[in-house]
Order: C-alpha cells, then structure tokens, then sequence
C-alpha cells in the first residue's frame, strides 16, 4: 500500500497508515458492496437508501471543509443543495437534459450564491456567522418556493436523469449510485489534498487564530471566501446528485432544518477530520432509518441522543473510537 | 389607501409577535452566550398549550393564563435538565443539542396531539372590527395583540431597568464572572432567565393561535424570522428587537403585500408573475444584508461581550 | 539625512473614557533599537498594537519607510516588512512548532492559492522554518505540538514567528515575558545579534535588558511620551525617575532580595 501510494507520489499524512484507517476503509467497502448485494437480494430499498448517504456525505464533505477545517460555521448549508438540485430540474423542465449543461451550471451558480453570501457574511463571527447564513438560505427556500413555474412548494417531479451522450447511463440505479460513489471517492481525495496544501493550511490556521494569520501577513478573507465557494459548488454538485437520485426537487431540500441535519453529520462524525463527514452521514441516515422502523416517533429517541452527544461526545463519534480529539 | 393602513398595522402586529419571540432569544444569547434552536419549540407548545386549556375551561383567557404558565414551567424544568449542561460548550454543540430538543419536541407534540393540529377559537366578543380612524376597520382581536405585546414590552422594559433582576440580568450580560463572583445564585439567574424567554415565546404563540395556526413545525418558520430581527437588532439588545421587530414586520408584510403590484408594473408580466412573490418575501433578507455591509453588529449592539 | 524607517506623529487612541495613547510622536531611523518603557496600563502594549494595524488610531499618521500605512491593514503592514510579536502568546496551538513558524514564512513566499501539493513538504518553507527555530533554540522541538510547549518555549516560538517573516522592522511586546534567566540571556543574545541588521521596537520591563539593547528609550505614562532619548539621558531624568525608575527600583529590590 506504501509502495503504490510512493509510486502515484501522493504523500499523506503518517495518520493514515495507522490502524484508526480501518474504520473508514471497511465503511467504504461496505458502501462499495450496496449494489451487489442489492443485486443479490432484489432488495432495492437498500440501493436507495445508501444511494442516498452517498450523496449526503459528499454535501457533508463540503461542509466539513468549512466548518471542520476552516471553523466557519454555516447553518445554510442545504441552499446548495437546492439551487443544484433546481438547476437540473429547471433545466430539464426548459428541455435540457444533458448532464453535461446541467451540473456545470449547477456547480457555477452554486458557486456564484456562496461567492454572494460569502462577500457578505464572512465578516461576521460565530454566531453571527450562523444565524445569517441560515437566513440566506431560508431566503432561497421562500424564493423557490415562489416559483410556481416549477412547482412552487409542492415540488418538481424531473422526468428523466441528466444525460450523458451514453457514456453513462444514470437512469439505471446501479449505474446511478456506482457514479456517485465514485464522485465521493474523487471529493475525499481532492480534500485530502487540499487541505494539507498552501491553501489548506491558511484556511486551518484561520481557524485555528486568525488574528496571528493577519498579523504574519495572510488576507485571511480572501482565502476564507474561496474556501467557502469551492464548499459551495461541490455542495451544489451533490444538490445535482440528490435531484437526480430522487427524480424530484422541492423547497423543502433547502429548508432550514436540512442545514441542521448537515450540521449534525458534520459535528457527529468528527469535526475537520477527513473521513469523519462520511461516518456522521452513514451514522446519522443509518440511526434516522432504524429509529423510524422500530419506532412511530423515531424524533423522541434521535432528538435526546443528539443532545447527549453535544454534552458528552467531544469530538464526534469517532472518539469513541480512539480517535485523536482535535482540540 | 385603507389597505395601506390596514397593511401597516399588520407589520406592526406580525412585528410585535417577532419582538416576543426576538426578545427571549436575545436575552437567552446574551445572558447565558447561548443559541437555542428550541425557541420555536416552546412557542409552539405556548399555542397547544392554549388550544388545549381553552377547549378544557371553555375560555379563552384562563386557557391562555394556564398555558403561560405551563410554558414557563416546561421552559424551567427543560433549562435544567437539558440546557444547563450545554453552557460550558461550544456554540456549534448548542446548535447541535438545541436541533436534537427541536426534533424531540416535534415528535412529542405528535405523539401526545395528534398530527392533525389544533384550532384555538377566539371568543365570540374578540371577533368583531373597530373602527380606528373613519372608515377604516380594524379586527379587535389584532388590535389585542398590537396592545398587550406593547404592554409586555413596557413590563420587560420595567423588569430589567427598574428591577434588582433586570440588575443582575444586565449585569450578567455584561460580565458574567464578575456576577458569579458577587455571590448571586448564576444557576438560578439562568434558570429565571430561561423561564422568561418560555413565557414570552410561548406567549407570542398563544397569541397567534387563534389567527394563523396550531401545528406541528410551526416554530420553525417564524423563528428564523425571529434571528433576523436579533440580527438586525444587535444580539443582546431588547431595544434592538423592539425596534428590528417592527421593521422587520413592517417590511415583511408591505413587501407581500405590494411589491407584487410594483414590480408587474414595473416588468412585463410573465418576469413579474415568476418573479414578485419570490422577491417580496426576500425583501427582509435584503435589509438583512443592507445592515450586515453597514453595520455588522446590528443597529444597537448590546455592550461589551 | 535619510528618514527615519518608523515616523509617527500624534498618534492617539482612546477606550471609553481611558486615553490610551496621546498624541505619541517617534522618529525611528532604521537600524535602532528603540526601547518603549513605562509602568503598568501605560499604553505601551496599545501603541505597539498601533503601529501593527489593530486597533486604529483616532487621529495621528504612521509612516514607514517613506509610505503613509496609518490606514492600512494588519496584513498589509506584515508585508511591508512589519512584524510583531505578541505580549499575550498567540500561536496555532493544534499544530506544531515547525507548522507554526513555516505558516509564517508560507505568509511571505508568494501567494497560497495553490490547491494541491503538500505544503508540508516544500523545502522552501520548511527549511527557512527550522532554521528560524533554530535561532531562537527551538530547533529540537520543531515537531512538537505547541500546546505541548512550555510558556518559555512559546514565548522563543512567538519570536521565531516574527522573525520567518523577514521583516525590516520588529515590534517586540515584553518578548522575555515568563521567561528563565537562561532562555533570556538567550533571546537577548540573539536580539544583540540583530541589532543593526534590523529596526526593533521593544517593549520590555526589565531594565538591565533595556539599558543593555536599548540605543533610545521612549518613556510613556498614562499614554504620553515623557521622556524620549539616549539611555544615559532618560535614566538622569527627573520626571522619569519620579514617574517610572522609581518604581523600578522598589521592584527590582524585591526582585534581588
């Protein structure tokens, strides 16, 4: 494993050859094996259901990069969600099907909304910070819900899967969640990258003093602004995923409380550790899911526990793992 | 112009109900530095409160009195099982725990009301309209609102100005240590403090009740109304809220009200059509942004922190 | 005559009702070390804030070498050459010394849009980054956590900072704060060393270390400049031994005895 990764002259950090690796490693297997075993059984609910983690972990990746590396908390996460997901809807409903107009689109104009909030927001702190990212993105859920044209509140149902000229065919779920899959290993490794780059760095000691930054010499807006728009297209990106995965958009997928749910994976997994995201994801959808089988009212259990782990949990669920607490 | 003026109270009524709301969330953030998402739950259960004490003593009065205590007993209790031992953490763990308290409380309600809603129904002597200014009716009971929030308003005024807790509540804003360290019960303080800020959200959402809605969620929608108002206001400063909360209702409700008109006047119909009630009701959040560039800290930041 | 490196006048800066600084003046030609004494709440950690960018002055203009920076930023000025040190430690305390220190030097070494390669492991930064360390003595502990540092070893760390960014002139606020005897005569040894090749201005209480640095001293009480001149002539200064050297003294006293 060393000898391949010294051959692509990927460096990484000496934390990951440790034995913690282990727990990311076989989630992914796990993650990888969906379909076969979906194949195997005819149990498709399966396919959809971690179809759907896959997705959500990767929008939970791009929150992590701010809020975990970056310490910028945004409540309004889930609005990238949305426009992404409305760019391919409204785009299909105007007769552009082509994945290959759709989620550039989705991506740029995801980008542009984080640029816009961002220029404004990012010069306020903490909870400041969090309560007017939050309502920047209620602003976008009252204006979908606005538009009548594409369902207004009761949703759009998109008609087919973005197109791809044939290279890949999403319609079929297989194909659809293999892809996704695949995008989600691509983010991982692109944010492994990244935030032990140049960038990455100034973004953490932002985080970690930004007063020190400016005072060595760093802009420190600039950097946080960027980091804050390549969090939003690639959230954007996963809005597109999420649209095309449920063949359905509504306003409800930026509804404030979305946001929260992004938070929670974020803060359950592990605040600014690479894998974390992914595990709060699979942790928080995995618990929403059992709860809501055993249980008519799966809020009264997964409401206290995550209280609970707000007071006790100091670093996520992967401290109970022995994970390294990181502050 | 009688639709103006009826537009206006409006504002001012959706703002008085915000003030409520606004009000204990920013005495809550600025006395014990902390962000409850739950703030809308308690309003919430304020309305089902009501609903249900109303039916019960078939008065709306005594149904409301009961359900502002009940409120403010569940506000307590909740502050000290559940929030006191959030205090030492960080705020993304507040939004964290408060989120989970938000689901919780959704699902409680459910489970002990029913999916379905309450309807609350006002009095048969609360239904009628007075004629405030010749010509122009005005429904009594949205005058009611309009009164007694103002006269909750003087009453907090009176609390923390004039009073020895209103003292060591502005106090305890401005240095909490230091108020620890005076010898004053800090526990207790919050606890009071927490109960008041119940009240009041429950307050607003009894009020409501009986004109817009008793359902599952509600808190949700207005309590972001409610962090833009502190938002504007200044984090911390009732003053703030006070006044935030009216422009924001004012804004909020005009903007619903007529920009559609202005703006298909303004563009052909079709842009105007998709577009008016899109950007009517992102008007607050433009004055958000307007006072986020100009003054970043809101219009009266409380002191220090 | 070339102009001094450090030209303030009038700077003044006042908190509520406290005059932290008034109407400060201080020519600084380049290549001097400038000591800034004065007793406690003198306003000498807010004129080095100041003259670092934060907070900003009410009335008064900073020049350096020639350029108007009064309203420029903290970073603006830390590229121009200006670098400070902080009296209260302020590090990046989950990372570790060398992480710390090759930030620093990361800051000054072009841009950092730069998304892909390991940060860690370009040469240019982390090089210059030890030898930094290794100037103040801090080479052994490059890889430790600074959370995992004792206060001396934060306060060598907080210079090393200041000097990776290859300034031209350093604001030092109390650098031998916590500090041993030993890590001191170290630091001062190092400054001694710097002199010349770099403009200080430096904060400092102990006086044998400002008598043995200082080239001028500046005396500020209560936010105005008292006295301001060679060494010799401020330690002869009635006004200055009645407000300050005085007090000094008892101190020291203590200190000895």
């Amino acid at each position: 494993m060393k000898a391949a990764l010294k051959l692509f002259r990927v460096s990484l950090p000496a934390s990951w050859l440790a034995p913690r690796t282990a727990l990311p490693v076989a989630v992914l297997i796990i993650l990888g094996l969906v379909p076969i075993y979906t194949a195997v059984t005819g149990d498709a609910f399966m396919l959809t259901l971690f179809g759907r983690i896959v997705i959500l972990s990767i929008a939970a990746l791009s929150l992590n990069l701010i809020m975990g590396y970056g310490g910028m908390a945004s409540f309004g996460h889930a609005a990238y969600l949305g426009i992404g997901g409305y760019a391919v809807g409204i785009l299909w409903k105007e007769g552009i099907a082509s994945g290959f107009v759709q989620w550039p689109v989705a991506i740029a104009v995801s980008a542009l909304f984080a640029l816009a909030v961002g220029a404004l927001s990012l010069r306020t702190r903490g909870v400041y910070f969090i309560m007017i990212t939050l309502a920047f993105a209620q602003m976008v859920y009252y204006v979908a819900q606005g538009l009548d044209r594409y369902g207004g509140d009761d949703g759009l149902t998109i008609g087919s899967r973005s197109r791809f000229a044939g290279i890949v065919d999403i319609g079929n779920a297989t194909q659809l969640y293999y892809f996704c899959f695949a995008l989600l290993l691509a983010s991982l490794f692109l944010i492994s990258r990244l935030v032990n780059s140049r960038f990455g760095l100034v973004i953490q000691g932002t985080r970690s003093n930004e007063r020190r930054m400016r005072a060595i010499g760093f802009s420190t807006f600039r950097y946080k602004l960027v980091c804050f728009v390549i969090a939003g297209a690639l959230c954007g990106l996963s809005g597109a995923l999420l649209a095309n995965h449920t063949n359905f958009i509504s306003p409800s997928m930026m509804f404030w409380t979305r946001s929260g749910d992004l938070m929670v994976m974020v803060i359950l997994g592990g605040l600014g550790t690479l894998f974390g995201p992914v595990l709060g994801a699979v942790t928080y959808l995995l618990l929403e899911e059992a709860l809501s089988r055993v249980t008519e009212y799966p809020g009264l259990f997964l409401g206290p526990t995550l209280l609970l782990v707000a007071i006790f949990l100091h670093g996520g669920i992967q401290s109970l793992f022995g994970a390294p607490r990181r502050d | 112009m009688l639709y103006f003026i009826e537009q206006c109270l409006n504002g001012v009524q959706l703002g008085m109900l915000l003030f409520l709301l606004a009000a204990g969330l920013t005495l809550i953030f600025g006395i014990m530095d902390l962000v409850n998402l739950a703030h809308g739950s308690l309003y919430m259960l304020g309305a089902y409160f009501a609903a249900t004490f109303a039916a019960a003593t078939d008065s709306f009065v005594l149904g409301a009195l009961l359900a502002l205590a009940a409120t403010a007993v569940c506000g307590m209790v909740l502050e000290v099982i559940a929030i006191r031992p959030l205090y030492r953490r960080s705020h993304l763990d507040h939004v964290l725990g408060t989120f989970g308290l938000l689901l919780f409380f959704n699902e409680l309600v459910r489970l002990i009301w029913g999916p379905a809603g309450m309807t609350l129904s006002l009095p048969s002597a609360m239904l009628s309209a007075v004629q405030i200014i010749p010509g122009v009716y005005y429904p009594l009971y949205r005058l009611v609102i309009i009164l007694v929030a103002l006269a909750v308003a003087a009453l907090l005024y009176l609390l923390v100005m004039r009073t020895r807790l209103g003292m060591l509540i502005r106090a305890g804003a401005s240095n909490r240590e230091m108020v620890g360290a005076l010898g004053v019960n800090i526990k207790l303080l919050y606890t009071l403090v927490f109960g008041l800020g119940a009240t009041l959200a429950g307050f607003a959402g009894l009020m409501q009740a009986p004109i817009l809605t008793v359902q599952i969620g509600m808190g949700e929608n207005i309590l972001i109304l409610a962090f833009v108002v502190i938002i504007i206001g200044g984090i911390g400063s009732i003053r703030g809220a006070f006044v935030a909360a009216i422009v924001v209702g004012l804004i909020d409700t005009l903007g619903r009200a007529f920009l559609p008109d202005v703006l298909r006047s303004m563009l052909s119909t079709n842009a105007a059509l998709t577009l008016a009630p899109a950007i009517s009701s992102m008007s607050i959040y433009m004055l958000m942004a307007a006072v986020l560039v100009f003054r970043p800290e809101g219009l009266f930041p409380a002191a220090s922190r | 005559m070339t102009e001094p490196l450090l030209q303030v006048a009038g700077l003044s800066k006042r908190f509520g009702g406290v005059v932290a600084a008034d109407a400060i003046a201080l020519d600084i030609p380049a290549g001097e070390c400038h000591a800034i004494i004065g007793p406690n709440g003198a306003g000498k950690t807010t004129l080095i804030g100041l003259l670092a960018g934060e907070p900003a002055p009410e009335r008064g203009s900073i020049r350096f070498d020639g350029r108007d920076i009064t309203a420029l930023p903290v970073h603006s000025r830390s590229q121009l050459g200006l670098a400070r040190s902080f009296q209260i430690t302020s590090l990046f305390t989950d990372f570790t010394a060398l992480d710390n220190v090759a930030l620093a030097v990361q800051a000054h070494a072009g841009h950092s849009f730069r998304f892909w390669r390991d940060a860690r492991g370009e040469a240019a930064l982390r090089l210059p980054a030890r030898e930094a360390l290794d100037r103040v003595g801090l080479a052994a502990r490059a890889d430790t956590r600074v959370d995992r540092l004792s206060h001396g070893e934060q306060r060598q760390l907080e210079i090393a900072m200041a000097l990776a960014t290859q300034p031209r002139l350093l604001l030092l606020d109390e650098p031998m704060a916590g500090l041993g005897s030993d890590e001191s005569a170290r630091i001062v040894a190092m400054l001694r060393q710097l002199k010349g090749s770099l403009t200080m201005v430096l904060v400092e209480h102990d006086m044998e270390t400002v008598f043995a640095l200082a080239d001028r001293i500046t005396v500020l009480v209560y936010g105005r400049v008292i006295a301001s001149g060679e060494p010799a002539a401020v330690r002869a200064d009635a006004a200055v031994r009645e407000a300050y050297l005085g007090e000094q003294d008892a101190r020291q006293d203590l200190h000895h005895g």
